[in-house]
């Protein structure tokens, strides 16, 4: 049935930038990971690179195929395939192969220098934050048919959730500091899927200390189970959201 | 057979087509000429569901585009400019449009795909391959999977005069075998010889829609591109 994702997946990992960055990922995890002996400390540096390269890299690359892949859904579109398959196909395959380059950057080096118990949730976060911002991506995409404007787009987009969110937060926090805002707090770091892919290491890492205000609060409201299931079904809704958007946005476009 | 009914077709203010109907016979090919920005390219994007047709209906073998996309099972499409996911060589490419069709392999017309000599460039990765050969890869496709309706951008924009001319004799023997071929083209002398009916568009608007021997006694020309200028020369004021 997905016979488009397939060979989609397979033209991407075929791809230069999508092999350099796999290595990347590699040798970063690897260095960092080879570093420090003390697993959770060494965890902790690679969640941070892990939150600003994977949104980065998966946002752009997929906004980028998409708008070069223009024609080439033209001609799809012109076979007998209902149009939703394609766009799902073609989200499945830029997300899958991106979410292979990440286990093999990141979750190989884990695995074998580190273990499955601190990293499993650096693990997870990477292939959640990889398939969410490729839907970001597919929507800004497909909201405008100037491929400067919808790079320009998702590049926002990046920014925002990585660093303008918690910047609002903490002019937020500092403000209203003399309120019981905690409860709003943890609702808005919840809101941001990099933050909550933080606070989701963090928790299960259980290490208070470095949770941060809205991560304290966070841990505080939800506890540590219920908190990472929380967050899991946030994620989720943050894959689906965009994308179904986008989709509907796809189904009424004119090409 | 394509029977296009009342269609106009809007973005945001600027009207592309306007009201439009026209009616397209089996075993005839067609041209849809006119000047750039006429609606040729429109028109066809709403007969492949590229463009949502709202306004108007097209009935494809007496099946409206608008209600299932199964009737692109009768379609086959060359592309102006075709782009190709860049690392997939050409016969995974080709192979990736057979799954979507699901067509067993003795009814597939591989015709064009030996005339090209393709198959000894296959494992070429479509971002290697020149603007012709690329061509050559969309117009197998669309002659692939023996579709009743053909319908050409260009078709003969970018390849060399050998790989015309095969495609030439082509689309003559489809129209013979009573398929319906249309061609939207601007190199006017290339039509010649394939075509049977004349379309005619400015601004949205179908002026003339004529077969080719009518209009050459009508406007007393010999050659289909002659009877077009003398078209453009009356619309001039």
């Amino acid at each position: 049935m997905n016979n488009i994702a397939k060979f989609i997946f397979f033209d991407i990992l075929k791809n230069k930038i999508v092999l350099l960055y796999t290595l990347l990922l590699f040798v970063i995890s690897w260095s960092v990971l080879g570093l420090d002996s003390n697993y959770t400390k060494a965890t902790l540096s690679l969640l941070n690179i892990v939150l600003l390269v994977v949104p980065l890299v998966s946002i752009i690359f997929s906004t980028i195929y998409v708008y070069n892949s223009s024609q080439f859904i033209e001609l799809l579109l012109s076979q007998p395939i209902a149009r939703g398959k394609i766009w799902l196909n073609i989200f499945i395959g830029l997300s899958s192969a991106l979410i292979l380059a990440y286990l093999l950057g990141c979750g190989v080096p884990i695995l074998l220098y580190s273990s499955l118990e601190t990293g499993f949730s650096l693990i997870i976060i990477g292939v959640m934050l990889s398939v969410i911002f490729t839907a970001f991506a597919m929507l800004s995409s497909i909201g405008s048919r100037d491929r400067a404007k919808g790079i320009g787009i998702s590049i926002f987009v990046w920014l925002f959730f990585a660093i303008i969110y918690d910047g609002i937060l903490l002019v937020l926090m500092f403000q209203f500091s003399d309120y019981p805002i905690e409860g709003i707090m943890a609702t808005l770091a919840a809101i941001n899927p990099i933050g909550l892919a933080r606070i989701f290491v963090l928790l299960q890492l259980n290490i208070s200390a470095m949770l941060g205000y809205s991560g304290a609060v966070f841990k505080d409201i939800f506890g540590s189970g219920g908190g990472m299931g929380i967050s899991m079904v946030i994620l989720f809704i943050w894959i689906a959201v965009p994308f179904l958007l986008s989709y509907i946005k796809f189904n009424k476009k004119d090409l | 057979m394509i029977e296009i009914k009342n269609l106009t077709k809007k973005f945001n203010k600027f009207t592309a087509l306007n009201e439009v109907n026209i009616r397209f016979n089996d075993g005839h090919s067609v041209a849809l000429i006119g000047p750039n920005g006429c609606g040729k390219t429109t028109l066809i994007k709403c007969i492949l569901g590229l463009n949502v047709v709202e306004d108007g209906d097209i009935l494809v073998n007496n099946e409206s585009v608008k209600e299932h996309y199964l009737y692109r099972k009768n379609i086959g499409y060359m592309p102006q400019i075709g782009r190709y996911p860049e690392n997939m060589t050409i016969a995974q490419t080709i192979q990736m449009i057979k799954d979507t069709r699901k067509v067993s392999e003795n009814e597939l017309d591989t015709e064009l795909l030996e005339a090209f000599e393709l198959e000894s460039i296959f494992d070429k990765k479509m971002r290697t391959l020149s603007g012709g050969t690329t061509q050559k890869v969309s117009a197998v496709l669309a002659f692939l999977f023996n579709p009743g309706i053909i319908i050409l951008d260009e078709p003969t924009a970018g390849l060399d005069p050998l790989a015309s001319e095969i495609l030439k004799n082509k689309i003559i023997k489809e129209k013979n075998k009573g398929k319906l071929i249309i061609i939207t083209s601007h190199l006017l002398s290339e039509l010649d010889d394939i075509v049977s009916e004349i379309v005619f568009m400015n601004e949205g608007k179908v002026i003339v829609h004529q077969s080719v021997e009518e209009l050459m006694t009508e406007r007393k020309t010999e050659k289909i591109s002659e009877s077009i200028i003398s078209i453009l020369k009356e619309m001039k004021p």
